[in-house]
């Protein structure tokens, strides 16, 4: 099977987004392009938590909410960044920066609690260091 | 070939580089042009060390030194003093018990390993395939292709006693033998990198440390049963995975070792990744098959196995990243191999991820049958001091406690289910008093009820129930005959559920109220948490900040 997956033209929609998101018309594109159903392309977007439906931010803040980030005060981590950015989780910032989301596993467990920016991980962090991070990344530094 | 003096491996897995391994190697690299060290300093980035939470690590070769949570600014006096003078920074160095300058072997958190997973992790670039074929890569591979049938490789799986390190267990070996006995125009091997257990991340530091072991294992699997395309699906939340494997696959592919008839044989595999988009039940094998198809990623009934009627209706082979990496090195030393190490039904070692409340938190590679003990006290130097070892949670969303009093428990795929837990993927996290396990109980039910596919009603609703139940508990608003009700359903959702996820999602609740049932009746009657972990309205002890030692 050479063809690529829904899946993989998801995340190709996705990752070519400024947004970074999965708008109508791109999902309308995509079902005309592949011959499918557009509920049929919904059904698989929404199903995904990595898809967004709606524009998000520049960078994508992800928290992990293991078990071993839970018993490293993950809560506070949380509660910081909400303070730091003025938003809740699954919300956006004004100027378009940041969107917060959490993570059931980012798989970084020895270096609770953690957190990703985009692609970078981020472990042991402490709640000083955050509006330093958000600084950093929003700079461009990271 | 160049020679160096001095031979400086940085670990550049996730955990280190998330540690701030990355400002350290750049700093460490401008010391080393600083000095013009360049022709005489061989910087080797590898992968996971295993000692995660002492990183970023630096190990210093030929002594063996091992540094420890290295920070940019220690760059130049390492470079100046061991690099330049010959003596080595100590108070950057690990600790030791017995020898006051420890190198790896006196270390107890190595030495008391059996690494044959994590083999070249740590030890090789992961980048570069000459690295694994100097560690004897691809000569199982080799063997296999020019000196046994694939019958011949199926026995020798079989007789190896290789069970799948996914959680399951199952024979390696006999799902090859199912899988080569059907008569199909096409098979596939799928090796299974979804690891979204929350606490397990062994999978991904082997794919990030030692990409080829899982990629050369593959292609053996091609082999013994016939398929010649084989699928990677791997979870998109690791990049650096991904890019390792693409790296690793381009390379193998430009030196004839997956493609067309590999090393000049008739036979011929290739690999394709796919990628996950975060959905923990993708991990179950049929969701998995739904998943790389480019459907949602739903569970399907059983049987027809996937070893009948898999990916695309095809018969398919789907192990998971650790059994496969175990494949090259069961091939290459024969079927007793692993039978040197572990016990007489689960031979081998099992990769661990050890995390919570313990001094070194990281993988531990251990034989199978280990006690408990030995990998939390032994090897991961215990509970931080004035603690005290509460239990420990293993198999995550899936698995259950073990609690202090089973401490020597052989860790092995018989013991841990007599237990009320399971192996899984390997998570264990260590808990302290400090843990209430009615909010861990908690902790694990929302993780299911978020990540339940909603196929089986039993799974979707009677888990939001139960969870709606522990709310009320820890709470502070439980009523007698709470604790009852939990196991009646969580009996009930184990028995009516179609897939894996549903038919394990009670374990977390069940086992802690088999081992803490007096925490649940404290939280009940007494509304109380004595763990001071649960905000109880107006109980006794109102959470008051609990305070956390970072170990």
């Amino acid at each position: 099977m050479k063809e690529r997956s829904l899946i993989d033209k998801l995340h190709e929609v996705q990752n070519g987004s400024k947004e970074n998101y999965i708008s109508k018309s791109e999902a309308l594109k995509v079902s005309k392009r592949s011959k499918t159903p557009l509920a049929e392309i919904y059904g698989v977007l929404t199903f995904y938590t990595l898809f967004s439906e709606k524009p998000r931010g520049k960078h994508i803040i992800r928290v992990c909410r293991s078990l071993s980030c839970h018993m490293a005060d993950a809560n506070k981590i949380i509660g910081k960044l909400k303070e730091t950015l003025g938003i809740n989780v699954g919300e956006t910032t004004f100027d378009k920066e940041f969107t917060l989301e959490e993570s059931s596993c980012l798989g970084m467990c020895s270096v609770s609690p953690a957190l990703m920016i985009d692609d970078i991980p981020f472990g042991n962090v402490e709640i000083d260091e955050i509006p330093e991070i958000i600084k950093k990344v929003k700079g461009g530094e990271l | 070939m160049k020679i160096f003096r001095i031979h400086a491996l940085i670990c550049a897995g996730a955990q280190c580089l998330a540690a701030g391994g990355n400002g350290f190697e750049d700093a460490l690299k401008d010391e080393l042009k600083k000095h013009d060290l360049d022709e005489e300093v061989s910087l080797v980035e590898t992968g996971c060390m295993g000692a995660c939470q002492l990183g970023p690590l630096l190990v210093v070769y030929p002594e063996g030194v091992m540094y420890i949570k290295v920070k940019p600014e220690d760059a130049k006096e390492i470079v100046e003093e061991h690099f330049l003078k010959g003596r080595p920074v100590r108070r950057l160095m690990w600790k030791g018990e017995k020898a006051e300058l420890p190198n790896l072997s006196e270390i107890p958190f190595f030495a008391k390993q059996t690494k044959i997973v994590l083999r070249n992790c740590g030890i090789i670039n992961p980048e570069d395939i000459d690295e694994y074929i100097a560690q004897d890569g691809y000569e199982a591979l080799s063997k296999a292709l020019f000196e046994m049938t694939p019958q011949d490789v199926v026995q020798v799986m079989k007789d190896s006693g290789l069970r799948g390190r996914g959680g399951a267990g199952f024979p390696t070996g006999l799902k090859w033998e199912l899988a080569f006995k059907q008569i199909s125009d096409q098979k596939y091997i799928i090796c299974n990198a979804d690891e979204g257990d929350p606490g397990a991340y062994m999978d991904r530091s082997v794919l990030e440390g030692d990409p080829h072991s899982v990629l050369e294992g593959m292609a053996i699997a091609g082999y013994a049963t016939g398929a010649s395309k084989g699928y990677i699906y791997v979870r998109a939340e690791y990049p650096l995975a991904v890019k390792r494997l693409e790296v690793a696959i381009k390379q193998a592919k430009e030196a004839g070792l997956l493609g067309k008839n590999i090393l000049g044989s008739s036979f011929s595999f290739d690999i394709e990744l796919r990628m996950g988009a975060g959905a923990f039940v993708c991990g179950e094998e049929t969701a998995l098959i739904n998943s790389i198809e480019g459907n949602r990623g739903e569970p399907k009934k059983k049987p027809p196995f996937p070893v009948v009627k898999g990916l695309f209706g095809k018969p398919t082979v789907i192990n998971n990243v650790e059994t496969l990496a175990n494949v090259p090195a069961v091939i290459e030393k024969g079927s007793k191999f692993l039978r040197q190490f572990g016990t007489e039904k689960s031979p081998g070692t099992k990769v661990f991820a050890l995390a919570g409340k313990v001094n070194i938190t990281g993988l531990v590679e251990v034989p199978l049958g280990t006690p408990l003990r030995t990998i939390v006290f032994d090897i991961g130097g215990g509970v931080p001091e004035g603690h005290s070892f509460k239990a420990a949670q293993t198999g995550g969303p899936s698995g259950g406690v073990i609690p202090a009093k089973h401490l020597d428990v052989p860790m092995d795929y018989e013991n841990l289910p007599a237990l009320g837990t399971i192996m899984g993927s390997g998570g264990l996290i260590v808990m302290d008093e400090k843990s209430c396990m009615v909010d861990v109980a908690k902790f694990f039910l929302k993780f299911t009820v978020d990540e339940s596919c909603g196929k089986c009603v039993p799974c979707r609703e009677g888990t939001k129930q139960m969870l709606e139940i522990l709310e009320h508990i820890s709470n502070g608003k439980g009523e007698k005959g709470d604790i009852e009700k939990l196991e009646k359903m969580g009996n009930l959702i184990k028995l009516t559920s179609l897939c894996g996820l549903g038919q394990t999602a009670p374990n977390p609740v069940l086992s802690t109220i088999r081992y803490f049932r007096d925490e649940y009746e404290e939280h009940i009657n007494n509304k109380s948490c004595p763990s001071n972990i649960c905000k109880i309205e107006g109980g006794k002890n109102e959470r008051k900040v609990a305070h956390r030692q970072t170990a």
